[in-house]
C-alpha cells in the first residue's frame, strides 16, 4: 500500500464504544477501505478518555491521535460526550500554549449509521499526518524530561 | 419635570392642536417641555418602505442630536414618530447598522435616550398630581381609541396590552370620565392610505366610530395626529358609508386631561377639528 | 506470571482472505505470557468454542484473546464459553480483526502487521483484566403509582394483577382524572364514565392496591429496586373509616358558591365536598381554605349534622413511609385556560370556553345536566364557534409543538353540540385534521358530512362582544383569504395541552429529566417510550407528551411490564463494568479527597456521600462512593477525578495505559 521509504505515521484513535466503534464496524461491513495506520482503543464513551493519554501517546511515538464519540444530544449516557467536548476546547488552547502540534490531535464526532464518514476521517488523517511528517519534537522533550527527572523539589 | 421634546411634521402641520395641547398641558402641569434642535422628519412610512438606511438614519439623526444637547429623556406625541424612534433604537443595537449609520450621520450615536409617548410621560407624572389638578371633572362616556403604533409591536415597545390596552383609560377615569369597554382600540383606522384609497379609510375608520357610538360614546379620544386625521378630516367620507351619520367627536387626550384642568379651549386647539366638539 | 490463550479465526475467508491468521496466532505465540495460541476457521462455532474451553481447562489460562470479528457481535458468546469453562468471563476480550482490519483494508504486510499489534493489545489489556463479578442488587417488589388519572389506574391494575404491591397515590380528593370529566370519548362516543368508574371501584377494591387519595410526594430516596418515598397525606379533617359516605354534610354546607374545579370553573361546590358524585373514595374533604370554620372559627354545621360523628377538626397533615422497588409517573396534563388569550378576551367574555368547559356542560352529571348553555344568560346557543390550535402549534405563544388531541375533541364537540341543538350551526376553524388513529378519519368526516358541522380552514384572529355576542373574525384560507365574520352565541377554544403544575417540582425530586414544557423525557424516543434515564422511574400517559386515552392506556400496559420485569426477579443483576472509587487502609481509607467533581459529572446520580467515621463516631472525612446499582459505567467521573481515585471496571487506567503502550512500543 505505499512505498517502505515513505513515512508511515502512527496514529492512534480514542473511541467510544456505542458510536463511533460501532461507524467503524459498518465501514467493515460495509467493505469501505481506509488507510491501515490507524488502530483503536476501545472506551466505553468519550467522557472516559483522559486527555492526559493523548499527551503519553505522543511520548511514546504517536504522530497524530483521533478522538471520536457520539454526536452531541446522542450520547448513549446522555453526557459524556458533552464533558468530552468541553474538555477538548480547554486542553486544546492549553496544549497550543504549551507549543504542541495540536494539528496532530483530530477531533470528531462519528454516529454508529456513519461507516463512510469514518473511512473518510481516517484517510483525511492520514494524509494529512503524513504531510506533518513524524512527531519527534514531543517525544525528545518527554525523553529529555523522564530522564532528568521533574521532582527537583524534593 | 424636564424633559425633551420631539414635536415631529404632523404636530406643526396637520395636527397642529396636538402640539398646542399637548404644550398648554405641560405648562399648566409644570413640565418644562425641551425641544430638540433642529430637528428632521422622522421619515415615517415613507422612508422604511422605501429605504432601510433612510430608514434608520432619519430618526438617528433626532435622536443624535437630542443626546447632544444633553437630553436623557425625549417625549414623542406623534404615535408614528415615537414607533419609528423607538424602532430605530432597537434595530441600531446592531453594530453593523450603527456603524454604518454613524458614518452617514458624522454624527456620534450612542442609543442611551429614553424615548417615551404621551402617555407614558402623563403616567410618569403620576395619576394622583393630575387628579389633584382637576378643577372641571371630564364626566362624559368616552371611547379610548389607540390605533396600531402605540402598542405593536410588543416585544420591542414594551408599552401597556396588545389587545385591550388601558394606559389611556385610566388617565380618563383620573379626570372623572367614564372610559368605555369596546372592541375596536386597537383596529387600523387605514393609516396613510387617507389620501390615495379614502374608501379605504371610511370603510375602516367608519367601523371604528360605529363601534363606539354603538355603545353610546361621546367622545373618541386618541393619542396619533393620523388617526385623529382619518376619524375626524375624513368624517365626510365616512358618513357615506353608514346608515346612520355619526357626529361624535374626536378629540387629543391631552385636550381631554387639558379641558378637565381647566385649559381654555382655544389654548388647546378644540376650535380646529372638522367634527365640532361639544362637550 | 500471565497465561493467556489468544485464538485468531479465520471467520471463512472473512479475515484469512486479507490476514495471514497464521502468522498471527504464530507471532503472538511467542510473546510474554501467552500459554496457547491457535488459529481456526470458525471460532464462534461449536468446536471453535470447545477448543477455548479445553485450553483454558488444559492450560490453567488465566486470561482469553478472540482476534475475530467485532466484539459488538461475539463477546458475550465468548464470555459465556469461558464461563462454561470455569474462567470469570470479565478474563475474556475480543480483538477486533475484521471489521476494523480484514474488511476494510488490502490484502498486505502492513494489515497481518496490524493484526498482529491490535492482538498484542488486547493481550495487554487482558494482563491487568481482574476478574469481575455481576453485580446483585435487591428488589423490593412493591410499585409506586404517582397519579391515580387513566394512566395510573391502568398501570396500577396490571401491576397488581401480576400479583405484586400497588402504591397510588393521587392529590386530587378523587381518583378518575381528566377522563372523568369528559362527557363522551371519540371516536365511540362511549359515556366516559361509564367506561372508567368499573376501573376505579377496581383499584379501590383490589387487594394488591393500596390507595392513596388527597395525598403527593414528599421526597423519593434511594435507587432502582430500593425506593424509600415520603408521601405527604393532607388532612382531610373527614375520617374515612367511620365517614359512611351519606353526604348529609354536603347538603348542610352553608359555604357554597366556591367555582368547583371538576366543572373547570363552570360550576360551585361547598366547603366540605365530594369532588363528582361518582369519585373514589365517595367521602368529603374540607376544603380548609374556603371553610368557615378555620377561616373564622365560626359554623360546624357538618359536625352537627353527622351522624356517626366523622369531622375531625384538628387532624394535621401525615407523613408516610413506603418502601418501593419501581416508581410510575403517571400525573397527567393540563389545558391553558381563556385568559391566555388576548385576541379572544383574556379570559373575561363568558361565553368564551376551553374545550374541558364544554365537556362539563355537554356532560350530563356537569353544571347544566347535560345542555349546552351560555354561561352568561343561560340560553342556548344558536351560533358556536369552535376555534381549533388554540395556543398550540404556536412559537410566538411559546407552545409550538401540536396538542394531539384537539381535533378530534372539537369534532366531537361540534357533533355533540348538533345532536343536542337542533337546528343549531357550528364552525370550526382550523389549520389541519389530525385524526390518524384508529376510526378517527372516518369519526371526523361524520362530523362534517353526517351533522352538518361547518369546516373553514383558517385562523381566527380576533372574537369580541357587542350587544351580547361574540363577534369572531376569522378568514378563509381555501376561498383565497376571503374574511369570515360571524356572530356567534359560543365560542369553544380548543386550548393546548400543558404539563400538570407542580411537573417541574416532581421532576426535580425524582431527578427525572424533564423537556423545556415540563413534560417528563422518555429515556429515548423511539424504542424507550416508557423509561426514564433515571432506572426504575416509568412513565406513562400524558405526563410524558399530549396524547388520547388508548395511546394512555397502552403506555401505562407498558409501564407496568417494565415494573413486572424488574420484579420477576429478586435480584437485579447487573454488567459490572462500574465505576469504584479506591478504598485504602486507614489512616487513608482513599486517595479521594471529596471534592465530589465525579458528582457533577454524573448523569445517573450514581455518585453518593460516603462518611468515614472514626472508633467514636466523629466523622473524618466524607468521600465518594459509586452506586453499583445505578452507574451504567460511562466513565466521565473517571476522567474528571484530579486524583485518580474512582476507575471503570474493564476500561481501567492501567489496563487503557497498558493498550495504548503496546501499540506504539516496537
Amino acid at each position: 500500500m505505499s512505498n517502505s521509504n515513505e513515512f508511515e505515521p502512527k496514529i492512534i484513535a480514542f473511541v467510544c464504544n456505542w458510536c463511533t466503534y460501532a461507524g467503524a464496524d459498518l465501514t467493515g461491513t460495509s467493505r469501505l477501505k481506509y488507510a491501515t495506520n490507524v488502530k483503536i482503543v476501545r472506551f466505553p464513551c468519550t467522557g472516559r478518555i483522559d486527555f492526559l493519554l493523548l499527551l503519553k501517546s505522543f511520548a511514546q511515538g504517536a504522530d497524530g491521535v483521533i478522538v471520536s464519540g457520539c454526536h452531541p444530544n446522542d450520547c448513549h449516557y446522555t453526557s459524556g460526550n458533552f464533558h468530552a467536548r468541553r474538555r477538548w476546547i480547554a486542553f486544546r488552547t492549553v496544549l497550543d500554549l504549551m507549543g504542541v502540534d495540536i494539528r496532530r490531535i483530530q477531533y470528531s464526532w462519528v454516529s454508529a449509521a456513519e461507516g463512510s464518514k469514518w473511512a473518510d476521517l481516517v484517510n483525511n488523517t492520514v494524509a494529512d499526518i503524513r504531510a506533518l511528517g513524524p512527531y519527534t519534537e514531543y517525544q525528545k522533550v518527554a525523553d529529555y524530561l523522564e530522564k532528568e527527572g521533574f521532582d527537583e523539589e524534593a | 419635570m424636564k424633559i425633551g421634546y420631539y414635536p415631529g411634521c404632523s404636530l406643526t402641520g396637520s395636527s397642529r392642536e396636538y402640539n398646542e395641547s399637548v404644550v398648554a398641558l405641560a405648562k399648566v402641569l409644570e413640565i418644562e417641555l425641551v425641544e430638540i434642535k433642529d430637528w428632521n422628519c422622522c421619515g415615517a412610512t415613507a422612508a422604511h418602505v422605501m429605504n432601510e438606511e433612510l430608514s434608520l438614519s432619519l430618526p438617528a439623526r433626532i435622536m443624535a442630536i437630542a443626546e447632544e444637547q444633553g437630553l436623557s429623556e425625549v417625549v414623542v406625541p406623534c404615535a408614528a414618530c415615537y414607533n419609528r424612534l423607538k424602532m430605530t433604537q432597537h434595530d441600531l443595537e446592531d453594530d453593523a447598522k450603527r456603524t454604518r449609520v454613524v458614518e452617514v450621520l458624522k454624527m456620534p450615536y450612542q442609543g442611551s435616550l429614553k424615548i417615551i409617548n404621551v402617555l407614558q410621560m402623563l403616567e410618569a407624572y403620576g395619576s394622583e398630581n393630575i387628579k389633584a389638578r382637576v378643577t372641571h371633572p371630564f364626566a362624559h362616556k368616552v371611547a379610548c381609541y389607540y390605533g396600531c403604533l402605540l402598542v405593536r409591536p410588543h416585544s420591542i415597545l414594551q408599552f401597556d396590552r396588545v389587545e385591550d390596552p388601558q394606559s389611556m383609560d385610566s388617565l380618563i377615569r383620573v379626570i372623572g370620565g367614564n372610559s368605555l369597554d369596546w372592541a375596536f382600540k386597537t383596529e387600523c383606522c387605514g393609516a396613510g392610505f387617507s389620501v390615495s384609497r379614502t374608501d379605504l379609510v371610511a370603510k375602516l375608520s367608519g367601523n371604528i366610530l360605529k363601534d363606539a357610538s354603538d355603545r353610546g360614546a361621546e367622545a373618541l379620544i386618541v393619542a396619533c395626529p393620523m388617526c385623529q386625521s382619518n376619524l375626524d378630516m375624513r368624517r365626510g367620507a365616512i358618513n357615506k358609508t353608514l346608515a346612520q351619520p355619526i357626529d361624535i367627536p374626536v378629540i387629543y387626550i391631552t385636550q381631554a386631561i387639558g379641558m378637565a384642568l381647566g385649559v381654555g379651549a382655544l389654548e388647546l386647539g378644540l376650535k380646529r377639528h372638522f367634527v365640532n366638539v361639544e362637550l | 506470571m500471565s497465561k493467556i490463550g489468544v485464538f485468531i479465526c479465520h471467520c471463512g475467508e472473512n479475515i484469512s482472505a486479507t490476514v495471514d491468521v497464521e502468522r498471527v496466532a504464530r507471532e503472538i505465540g511467542g510473546m510474554e505470557g501467552v500459554a496457547h495460541a491457535i488459529d481456526y476457521k470458525y471460532m464462534c462455532s461449536d468446536p471453535g468454542q470447545t477448543f477455548i474451553k479445553e485450553a483454558v481447562k488444559k492450560y490453567g489460562l488465566d486470561g482469553v484473546v478472540v482476534g475475530a470479528c467485532s466484539p459488538r457481535m461475539h463477546e458475550p458468546t465468548f464470555r459465556r464459553a469461558c464461563a462454561e469453562a470455569g474462567l470469570n468471563p470479565y478474563l475474556c476480550e475480543m480483538a477486533n480483526l475484521r471489521e476494523h482490519c480484514s474488511w476494510v483494508h488490502e490484502k498486505s504486510e502492513e494489515t497481518t502487521e496490524k493484526a498482529i499489534d491490535l492482538v498484542k493489545m488486547l493481550v495487554e489489556k487482558v494482563k491487568k483484566d481482574k476478574p469481575l463479578e455481576s453485580i446483585k442488587v435487591p428488589v423490593t417488589k412493591r410499585a409506586l403509582v404517582i397519579g391515580g388519572g387513566i394512566a395510573g389506574i391502568q398501570a396500577s391494575l396490571d401491576i397488581a394483577n401480576t400479583g405484586h404491591k400497588v402504591i397510588l397515590i393521587e392529590r386530587d380528593p378523587s381518583i378518575g382524572g381528566h377522563m372523568s370529566q369528559l362527557s363522551e370519548t371519540f371516536p365511540t362516543l362511549d359515556c366516559s364514565q361509564c367506561i372508567l368508574t368499573p376501573r376505579m371501584v377496581e383499584v379501590a377494591q383490589h387487594p394488591n392496591i393500596k390507595l392513596y387519595t388527597y395525598a403527593e410526594l414528599e421526597s423519593l430516596e434511594g435507587f432502582i429496586g430500593n425506593f424509600k418515598a415520603r408521601i405527604r397525606l393532607k388532612a382531610k379533617s373527614v375520617n374515612y373509616s367511620t365517614c359512611t359516605g351519606c353526604g348529609a354534610c354536603i347538603q348542610k354546607c352553608p359555604v357554597k358558591k366556591i367555582p368547583s374545579e371538576f366543572n373547570a370553573g363552570l360550576g360551585t361546590r361547598t366547603a366540605i365536598y365530594v369532588p363528582f358524585p361518582q369519585a373514589v373514595p365517595n367521602k368529603p374533604v374540607i376544603d380548609r381554605v374556603n371553610c368557615n370554620y378555620y377561616k373564622r372559627g365560626a359554623c360546624k354545621i357538618c359536625e352537627k349534622t353527622c351522624q356517626v360523628g366523622s369531622i375531625e377538626w384538628d387532624k394535621e397533615d401525615e407523613i408516610i413511609t413506603e418502601e418501593v422497588g419501581a416508581v410510575v409517573l403517571a400525573t397527567g396534563f393540563d389545558v391553558k385556560g381563556a385568559d391566555f388569550f388576548p385576541e379572544y378576551g383574556y379570559g373575561k367574555f363568558k361565553d368564551v370556553l376551553t374545550g374541558l368547559q364544554f365537556e362539563r356542560l355537554a356532560s350530563a352529571s356537569g353544571p347544566t345536566f347535560g345542555e349546552i348553555r351560555r354561561p352568561s344568560d343561560g340560553a342556548i346557543p344558536k351560533k358556536i364557534v369552535f376555534i381549533a390550535c388554540a395556543g398550540s402549534r404556536d412559537p410566538a405563544k411559546g407552545i409550538p409543538y401540536c396538542s394531539k388531541i384537539c381535533c378530534m375533541y372539537t369534532a366531537k364537540h361540534a357533533m355533540l353540540y348538533q345532536h343536542k341543538v337542533h337546528g343549531g350551526e357550528s364552525t370550526v376553524f382550523y389549520m389541519d385534521i389530525r385524526a390518524g388513529g384508529k376510526n378517527y378519519e372516518e369519526f371526523v368526516r361524520r362530523a362534517i358530512e353526517e351533522d352538518t358541522v361547518n369546516y373553514v380552514r383558517g385562523r381566527v384572529a380576533r372574537v369580541y362582544e357587542k350587544n351580547g355576542k361574540l363577534i369572531v373574525k376569522g378568514v378563509d384560507t381555501l376561498l383565497g383569504g376571503q374574511q369570515v365574520e360571524i356572530e356567534a352565541d359560543m365560542v369553544v377554544l380548543a386550548t393546548a395541552g400543558v404539563a400538570n403544575c407542580g411537573s417541574e417540582q416532581l421532576a426535580q425530586k425524582l431527578h427525572v429529566s424533564y423537556d423545556p414544557y415540563h413534560f417528563f423525557a422518555e429515556a429515548h424516543p423511539k424504542l424507550k417510550p416508557v423509561e426514564t434515564n433515571t432506572a426504575g422511574i416509568f412513565l406513562a400517559g400524558a405526563c410524558q407528551a399530549p396524547k388520547d386515552i388508548p395511546e394512555t392506556v397502552g403506555m401505562a400496559s407498558g409501564a407496568a411490564v417494565k415494573v413486572a420485569a424488574l420484579f420477576s426477579n429478586d435480584e437485579l443483576v447487573r454488567e459490572p463494568v462500574v465505576a469504584v472509587v479506591n478504598r485504602l487502609a486507614p489512616p487513608l481509607y482513599s486517595t479521594c479527597v471529596g471534592c465530589f467533581m465525579c458528582e457533577t459529572a454524573c448523569p445517573y446520580n450514581a455518585i453518593e456521600h460516603e462518611e468515614i467515621k472514626g472508633r467514636d463516631g466523629s466523622l473524618i472525612r466524607t468521600i465518594a462512593r459509586v452506586n453499583e446499582g445505578l452507574c451504567q459505567g460511562c466513565g466521565t467521573c473517571v476522567a474528571f477525578c484530579r486524583s485518580k481515585s474512582i476507575d471503570i471496571q474493564g476500561y481501567t487506567n492501567e489496563q487503557v495505559y497498558a493498550e495504548v503502550m503496546s501499540l506504539l512500543n516496537d
